[in-house]
């Protein structure tokens, strides 16, 4: 027992063993899931892939909502009374027999007229015939093979953004005007059309400005619509009196194409549309690189992502009706199923709650709540049905009353100067600079040579790969990231990195698993039987304090017990052969004198007599000890939690000396707290997990959200960590620092590049083809040093 | 007239009939999701076999949903 494997979930089959079709399954769930699949053809899913299900966990009347019609409309992307479309995201399409599956709903339905699957968002786009199948029944039928759809109240609020393909236009653009008008330039290339008298091709030479003007026509869309970002983004630096990298970019494409333009209408000579094409598709290119973004995870979650779209509102006259969760007043009374989330604060009215705030704080231990205790927005009620009554509308809760902060509303990239805009400030002023020395040299020495050279000055200086350099490194260093499970929100996100100096921790949930406890024991000792007696007891409980108890207890021999007796909210009582154990709360347990500590404890007495308590402890992250030490070093560090101080001499003794912890610590403290280590002029990284840090997180300078699986919910971050590699963060950051230099290093390169092309241009001997070559040259050689460094980089990393 | 303006003609007729094909992949929302077609392409024969096996009593055991 308990080494077979449930056949449809791959989980263990010890709880409840189902032997069906010969085959094992942990649950009811999974076998009906297989029932629903051998018995319309679609049992192939267990050969794609194998225990790629999920137990279907149906909860009744949790999708009633979808019968209202006003939120149907909301949801779906096209209706028109007969057929409906509908995009939904599903969290636990993670292989290809969810694919399969999800594709072949029309097998399960016939209404479904196609199901297509977006592997990398996770989510299923459905077409149906919605006068044969509601939308509801639709996403019942989809919660009953296993693939619960989530559905917020984001979906709701925020209709869907088109997608961007604009870059991809603009790269596509930009790469078929360079592809031709570098062909076009061959006869120049050889020189072929320099002059007849020369002994130039006769016909290549007749029909010169054939070429030329063909070229300047291909010039026309990359310099006004692929080049155009170049051109408002420099504009708007100017407005904001902010010289950045676009500006000295700008102003070289738009050089490159006057002067070309005038060379062809006067015949001076053939222009510079090859080096001009050239640049804009290799910067797009770069722009594109840079763009690396992981669909799957989100970056931008408030609490809506969380937060569901209707809840049940009980009338007075005992009636249950569907309403939206914005449309909460203060005294409705609301019931909240099993497995539903809290959407607003509350007092319990009926039931017996058992809260799990995992979402909002990263602590898996549910809380108990009774009568008239308060209910905060964003638990999750574990167990049973309760009713509470509103005390304020959502968006004055505890928790979303943090997203009023104006931080919210900023975006934090415009706090933000990056490195390639500090040079650029400093770039164009010299590039500029020397092209009027120049000319003013040129002007009285030789006034028909001026404006050549100054246009060959800021023709050649153009920062190509300057402006390069960043986007390459960057964008692999984010990709290089990206596989050791640190998930970054932009590259932007990695120059802020490497100039942090202060780190602030949450600690549940970020320094502590959320899913492993220990338990210590304090008191008399128990005798072996009482161990086995107790051990027994808590086998036939489902409370994760006794699972976790269990778990902790030395192996004993199971036996049936002859009584036993589950008190909820209070504790347990089991008896073999007249010796009786009680386990839970002091006051269960007969013993009134023991004060209830800071930490959560479970009281055991054997024959009513008081015994002890196992005080539980939430274990903390492999490597918490070593990434402190480490980070100490050249970082100052704090922990902020929002939990009591039980854990704090515990915690002292893993960290370095003399760190400094506070606890209590309310969301909005949090984000203060950042917010008052700013303004002395740190730069602050914020290490949190729940929504209770979420303010933190958007004031910090980074804000990393620890995730011990990225699939599921995190706050909104720039960046995820998988929880595994939480002992590398350190070295992360450090890594990030490496990527700076090597940025610069870049500079230095393409800045020698620049030199050699300003000699040709000040002297006045640039011709086009040198244009031609040193640009690309010096792009390519810039994005292969990056390349290169960047991966020795890389393969340093765990 | 030239050859070379024919040649010329037909050189960027075809490089314009290629970056039209661009474009119209690009909006048919092609490179969308660069990952999922990969996988689909492979199922085709698999499930025409399945098919076969047992497709007598496929009708008979749509699910019911209302209960």
């Amino acid at each position: 027992m308990g080494n077979q494997k449930c056949f449809h979930c791959g989980d263990d089959c010890a709880r409840e063993h189902v032997r069906f079709d010969e085959r094992d399954f942990c649950c009811n769930g999974c076998k009906t899931v297989y029932e629903i699949f051998e018995s319309n053809d679609l049992s192939y899913y267990y050969d794609l892939q194998s225990a790629a299900g999920a137990t279907p966990k149906l909860v009744e009347g949790k999708y009633d909502f979808l019968d209202t019609p006003s939120i149907v409309e909301k949801l779906t992307e096209f209706n028109d009374g007969h057929l409906q479309i509908i995009t939904l995201y599903i969290p636990h399409i993670h292989c290809s027999s969810c694919i399969w599956a999800l594709e072949n709903l029309n097998k399960l339905n016939p209404f479904i007229s196609s199901s297509v699957v977006d592997f990398p968002k996770k989510t299923l786009r459905v077409n149906y015939d919605v006068s044969k199948i509601s939308l509801k029944e639709l996403v019942i039928l989809l919660v009953r093979i296993g693939y619960e759809p989530y559905i917020s109240l984001d979906d709701i609020e925020n209709k869907k953004k088109g997608v961007d393909r604009s870059l991809i236009y603009k790269l596509g653009v930009a790469g078929f005007a360079f592809g031709n008008v570098m062909f076009l330039s061959f006869p120049d290339y050889f020189d072929l059309s320099s002059s007849a008298a020369d002994g130039g091709e006769f016909w290549l030479n007749k029909y010169e400005s054939v070429f030329r003007w063909l070229m300047f026509a291909f010039s026309l869309p990359v310099v006004f619509y692929a080049g155009s970002d170049y051109f408002v983004s420099a504009f708007k630096g100017i407005r904001s009196k902010m010289l950045n990298i676009d500006l000295p970019i700008a102003l070289g494409i738009l050089v490159l194409f006057l002067r070309s333009t005038l060379e062809i209408l006067f015949d001076w000579g053939n222009g510079f549309f090859d080096s001009l094409t050239g640049l804009v598709f290799f910067l797009l290119l770069g722009r594109f690189f840079q763009q690396k973004t992981y669909s799957f995870l989100s970056f931008e979650r408030d609490y809506k992502s969380y937060f569901p779209i209707a809840i049940t509102r009980i009338l007075a006259d005992g009636k249950e009706e569907s309403v939206q969760v914005n449309e909460i007043k203060q005294g409705d009374r609301l019931l909240i199923r099993n497995e539903e989330l809290i959407p607003v604060d509350g007092i319990l009215v009926e039931g017996d709650a058992q809260i799990d705030y995992s979402f909002v704080t990263g602590e898996s231990e549910p809380i108990k709540k009774g009568f008239g205790d308060k209910v905060f927005a964003g638990g999750k009620q574990l167990r049973g049905s309760i009713e509470i009554e509103a005390l304020k509308s959502v968006s004055q809760s505890y928790l979303t009353q943090l997203w009023s902060n104006s931080i919210f509303q900023q975006d934090k990239a415009s706090r933000f100067q990056t490195l390639t805009d500090s040079i650029g400030k400093r770039f164009t002023l010299v590039v500029l600079s020397i092209a009027f020395v120049a000319a003013s040299f040129w002007l009285y020495y030789e006034p028909t040579m001026a404006l050549n050279v100054f246009t060959a000055v800021l023709i050649i200086a153009c920062p190509c790969a300057i402006a390069l350099a960043s986007p390459f490194t960057l964008g692999n260093m984010l990709r290089i990231f990206g596989r050791k499970k640190f998930y970054l929100k932009d590259s932007q996100t990695i120059e802020q990195l490497a100039q942090l100096n202060t780190a602030i921790f949450d600690k549940t949930g970020t320094l502590t698993t959320p899913t492993k406890h220990t338990a210590t024991y304090e008191g008399m000792p128990l005798t072996d039987e009482e161990t086995s007696l107790l051990k027994n007891t808590l086998r036939s409980s489902n409370h994760p304090l006794s699972r976790t108890l269990y778990n902790v207890l030395a192996e004993q021999n199971i036996y049936t017990l002859d009584d036993y007796e589950e008190h909820t909210g209070q504790g347990l009582k089991g008896s073999k052969n007249g010796s009786q154990i009680k386990v839970g709360s002091a006051e269960f347990v007969g013993d009134h004198q023991v004060s209830e500590g800071l930490n959560t404890s479970v009281h055991i007495s054997s024959n009513d007599d008081y015994k002890g308590k196992y005080i539980f402890h939430s274990r903390y992250r492999p490597g918490v000890s070593k990434v402190f030490d480490e980070m100490s070093k050249t970082m100052d560090l704090a922990v902020v939690s929002g939990d009591n101080e039980g854990e704090k001499e515990r915690l002292a003794q893993l960290l370095p000396k003399l760190t400094p912890l506070y606890f209590d610590q309310k969301p909005r403290d949090k984000l203060e707290f950042v917010k008052a280590l700013q303004d002395q002029g740190r730069k602050v990284m914020m290490v949190g997990d729940g929504l209770n840090d979420a303010g933190a997180l958007a004031q910090a300078e980074v804000g990393i959200a620890i995730s011990e699986n990225v699939n599921v919910f995190s706050p909104a971050c720039d960046g995820i960590l998988d929880a595994s590699k939480f002992d590398q963060l350190y070295h992360y950051i450090l890594a990030s620092k490496k990527a700076m230099n090597i940025i610069k290093f870049s500079f230095a390169l393409s800045l020698a590049y620049n030199l050699v092309g300003l000699y040709f241009a000040i002297t006045g001997q640039l011709q086009p083809v040198i244009a031609a070559i040193l640009m690309p040259l010096s792009s390519i050689s810039v994005v292969a040093f990056t390349t290169i460094a960047t991966n020795l980089l890389g393969k340093n990393l765990k | 007239m030239s050859v070379i303006y024919v040649l010329l003609t037909i050189s960027i007729v075809v490089a314009v009939i290629f970056f039209a094909a661009f474009i119209i992949s690009v909006r048919s929302g092609q490179y969308d999701d660069s990952y999922t077609p990969s996988v689909r392409m492979l199922f085709e024969d698999e499930l025409v076999k399945s098919k076969k096996t047992s497709s007598t009593q496929s009708d008979s055991n749509q699910i019911q949903l209302k209960d």
